[in-house]
C-alpha cells in the first residue's frame, strides 16, 4: 500500500497502542491549537496607543494578545533604561557580537582562529568599553543599573558562554590532574557549585563577593551576577568536558608523550580538539540551559529581558487582563527562537562530525 | 623476503664504528611493579648504537612494559635506565628530552585521527623541535616517500588501511629524527596481508643503520634483521643470543617451549 493511506497505516496506526496515541494526540492538538491561534493572531490587537485598545468592549467582546503593547514597549524590552540617545552603542554591540558568532559558527569560514580571537578577546573588551563607556574617548558612562532587557540577557548569556568553556576546560583538566592539590581544589569547586542552585550562587555572589574585594572597586550588581553565572556555568561545563576527555583513548596520550610533547601542547593539539569535537552537542546543550537560566538574574535586582516584560506588564498605561499574557508569549517566542537555533546548529554540527568520523 | 637476509647484516658491519660503539640504552637491574604484581624482575640489558634488538616472549612476559620503560611511558621502582647518555629520572624535562630521541611505534598505531597524515607527521617537529612549518612538511614528505605513501598525505588516518596507518606511524616517529626507534608489536593488529608492507619498511630502516628495539613475534624479521634476540618470560630476561644461535640452538627449556609453540 502506498500513498497517504499507506503512510498513515505504517506510521500512525501500526498497532493498537499506536492508534490510541495518535487519536489522543490529535484530540489534544484540536483542543490546543485553535484557541492559541485565536489568542495570538485572530483576536489579537495589533495597534493602539494605550490600554484602551486592548480592553474588551461591545465592539470587540473577545480580546486576544495585545501586540500593540509589545510594539510600543519593544525598545524598553531591548534596551531597558539605557539612555535613548546612547542606544546606538547597544546596536553596535549586537552587530559586533553577531559578526563574531556567525564567523565562528560558520564552519567553512576563512580564518576561524582569528574569529575565535575576535570573539573571545576583542569583543568582550570592546563591548565593555562601548556599553559601559569611557569618558576619555567621548563615550559617556552608562551605569549598569540602567542596562536592561535583551541587552542584559545577551550580555549575561555571552559572558557565561565565553567564560564557561575555558574555565570549564581548566577545571576538567584539573580534576584529572595527577597533582593532588589541583585535583582536590577542582573537585571541591565543581561539586560545590554544582551542588547548589543557581539562585544561591547569584545571592552569594551579590552578597559575599563585596566582602572579598577592596571597597574601592566594589563590583557593581551586574558584574557580580556575571561572575556568578560564569562560575556556575563553568562547573557544569567542566563535567561536560571531562566526559569528552574520558572518551579519548590512552593511546592518544601515549603517542603524544612518546613524540616528546609536554602536557600543555599535548592537551591543546591532540587531546582537547578531539574531546571537544566529541562533546559539541553537550556543550551546546549546556549553552541552551545557560541561556534560559539567565532569567534568574532578576532575583538580584537586574532587569533582564523577562523582567522588563514583567515590569512593563503592570504599567498602568497598559495594564489589561491580556497584557502580561501577551508579554510572556512574546518572551516564550524569543527564547524559543534562540534556543531552537542553538540546538538546530548543534544537530547540524553533530551530523557533519558523524560524516567525518565515518570517512 | 628471504633474499633480503644478508643485506642488513652487511650494512651492520659498515655502520658499526670500529673502536668504540656508543651505548644507546643501558638498563640496569630494573624492577617494576604494577601495584602488588611484579612485572619486571632485575632486568639488565645494554644496547649499542646501531644495534637491532628483537624482544620476544609469551604474552604477559613484561616485554612491552620493558620497552615502555625506555621512553618513560612507565616508570620503574628500582634500577636505572640510561638512554642516549641521559639517566631517566622523575624530571619531566629530562624525560621529554629522551622522548625526542626515541621514536615509538605502537601496536594500535595511535595516529591522531583529527589530523591529516601530513599534520600527524609535522606536529611534533613543529611543536617540539620548533621547526618551521614549511621545513617540517618537506621532512614529512621525505619520510612519507620513504614508507611509500606520499600520495596519502592529505588524507585522514581513518581513510587508510591498517598497514598504511602503521607506515604513517613509522614516518611520524622518523620525522623527529630519533636516534633510537622502538616498535611495540607493530604488526599484531594488522590483517595478515598487511604485515609484509610494514615489515619491509622496518627492514629498510634497519638497513640504514637505525638503532632498533622491537617487541615482535615476527621470527622471520628477527632472523633477518636482529643482531640479538632477547627472550623474556615472567618478567625476566631468560636468554639473549644472536638470531642464528637463538633459533637453532636455544639454551633454555622455556625458550625451546616458546619457540616450538610459535614456530610450530
Amino acid at each position: 500500500m502506498t500513498g497517504i493511506t499507506g503512510w498513515l497505516r505504517a506510521n500512525l496506526f501500526s498497532s493498537l497502542s499506536n492508534s490510541v496515541l495518535t487519536v489522543l494526540i490529535v484530540i489534544a492538538l484540536v483542543l490546543l491549537i485553535p484557541p492559541l491561534m485565536r489568542f495570538l493572531l485572530i483576536d489579537a490587537v495589533w495597534s493602539g496607543a494605550d490600554r484602551d485598545a486592548c480592553l474588551a468592549s461591545d465592539a470587540r467582546p473577545e480580546v486576544g494578545a495585545c501586540w500593540a503593547f509589545v510594539r510600543e514597549r519593544l525598545a524598553f524590552f531591548i534596551y531597558g533604561s539605557y539612555p535613548i540617545d546612547q542606544r546606538w552603542r547597544v546596536d553596535l554591540f549586537f552587530v559586533m557580537l553577531a559578526i563574531g558568532a556567525a564567523w565562528l559558527l560558520w564552519l567553512e569560514a576563512p580564518r576561524r582562529d582569528l574569529a575565535a580571537a575576535y570573539l573571545f578577546i576583542v569583543v568582550p573588551i570592546a563591548s565593555f568599553v562601548l556599553l559601559y563607556g569611557w569618558p576619555a574617548i567621548g563615550l559617556a558612562q552608562v551605569d549598569t543599573a540602567l542596562w536592561g532587557g535583551v541587552l542584559v540577557t545577551i550580555v549575561v548569556a555571552s559572558i557565561g558562554i565565553v567564560a564557561s568553556l575555558p574555565l570549564g576546560i581548566v577545571l576538567a583538566l584539573g580534576r584529572r590532574s595527577s597533582m593532588p592539590a589541583i585535583k582536590v581544589l577542582s573537585i571541591a569547586f565543581i561539586e560545590f557549585v554544582r551542588g547548589v542552585p543557581l539562585i544561591t550562587v547569584l545571592f552569594m555572589a551579590s552578597v559575599m563577593l563585596p566582602l572579598f574585594v577592596p571597597d574601592s572597586w566594589s563590583p557593581d550588581k551586574l558584574m557580580r551576577a556575571l561572575v556568578a553565572v560564569a562560575i556556575f556555568s563553568a562547573a557544569y561545563m567542566a563535567e561536560v568536558v571531562r566526559a569528552g576527555l574520558q572518551a579519548i583513548p590512552r593511546g592518544q596520550y601515549e603517542a603524544a608523550r612518546a613524540l616528546g610533547l609536554s602536557y600543555w601542547p599535548m592537551m591543546r593539539l591532540v587531546v582537547l580538539p578531539q574531546a571537544l569535537k566529541a562533546t559539541v552537542p553537550n556543550i551546546v546543550n549546556s549553552y541552551v540551559a545557560l541561556f534560559k537560566d539567565t532569567t534568574l538574574v532578576f532575583v538580584v535586582g537586574i532587569f533582564d529581558f523577562l523582567k522588563t516584560i514583567d515590569v512593563a506588564g503592570v504599567d498602568p498605561k497598559w495594564a489589561t487582563p491580556v497584557t502580561s499574557a501577551t508579554g510572556y508569549a512574546f518572551a516564550a517566542i524569543f527564547y524559543l527562537v534562540f534556543c531552537y537555533s542553538m540546538s538546530r546548529y548543534a544537530k547540524d554540527v553533530e551530523r557533519r562530525l558523524d560524516v567525518g568520523a565515518r570517512e | 623476503m628471504d633474499h633480503d637476509v644478508s643485506e642488513p647484516t652487511a650494512s651492520t658491519s659498515s655502520a658499526a664504528q670500529p673502536g668504540h660503539s656508543a651505548i644507546a640504552v643501558e638498563i640496569e637491574h630494573v624492577h617494576k611493579w604494577f601495584g602488588e604484581f611484579q612485572v619486571l624482575w632485575d632486568v639488565s640489558l645494554s644496547i649499542r648504537s646501531g644495534e637491532r634488538v628483537v624482544i620476544c616472549g609469551p604474552s604477559g612476559s613484561g616485554k612491552s612494559t620493558l620497552l615502555r620503560c625506555i621512553n618513560a611511558l612507565e616508570d620503574v621502582q628500582q634500577g636505572r635506565i640510561v638512554v642516549d647518555g641521559k639517566p631517566l629520572t622523575k624530571d619531566l624535562r629530562r624525560i621529554d628530552e629522551v622522548r625526542r630521541e626515541v621514536g615509538m611505534v605502537f601496536q594500535q598505531f595511535n595516529l591522531f585521527p583529527h589530523l591529516t597524515v601530513l599534520e600527524n607527521c609535522t606536529l611534533a617537529p613543529i611543536w617540539v623541535r620548533k621547526m618551521p612549518k614549511s621545513e617540517a612538511e618537506l621532512v614529512a614528505m621525505r619520510y612519507l616517500q620513504r614508507v611509500k605513501i606520499p600520495e596519502q598525505a592529505q588524507k585522514y588516518p581513518g581513510q587508510l588501511s591498517g598497514g598504511q596507518q602503521q607506515r604513517v606511524a613509522i614516518a611520524r616517529a622518523l620525522c623527529m629524527n630519533p636516534k633510537i626507534m622502538m616498535f611495540d608489536e607493530p604488526t599484531s593488529a594488522l590483517d595478515p596481508e598487511m604485515v609484509k608492507e610494514v615489515l619491509d619498511t622496518m627492514v629498510e630502516l634497519a638497513r640504514d643503520g637505525m638503532t632498533m628495539i622491537a617487541v615482535t613475534h615476527e621470527m622471520g624479521f628477527a632472523r633477518q634483521v636482529a643482531n640479538r634476540v632477547v627472550f623474556m618470560d615472567g618478567g625476566q630476561i631468560i636468554e639473549i643470543n644472536a638470531p642464528g644461535a637463538f633459533f637453532d640452538h636455544p639454551q633454555h627449556e622455556r625458550t625451546k617451549l616458546f619457540l616450538s609453540q610459535i614456530l610450530r
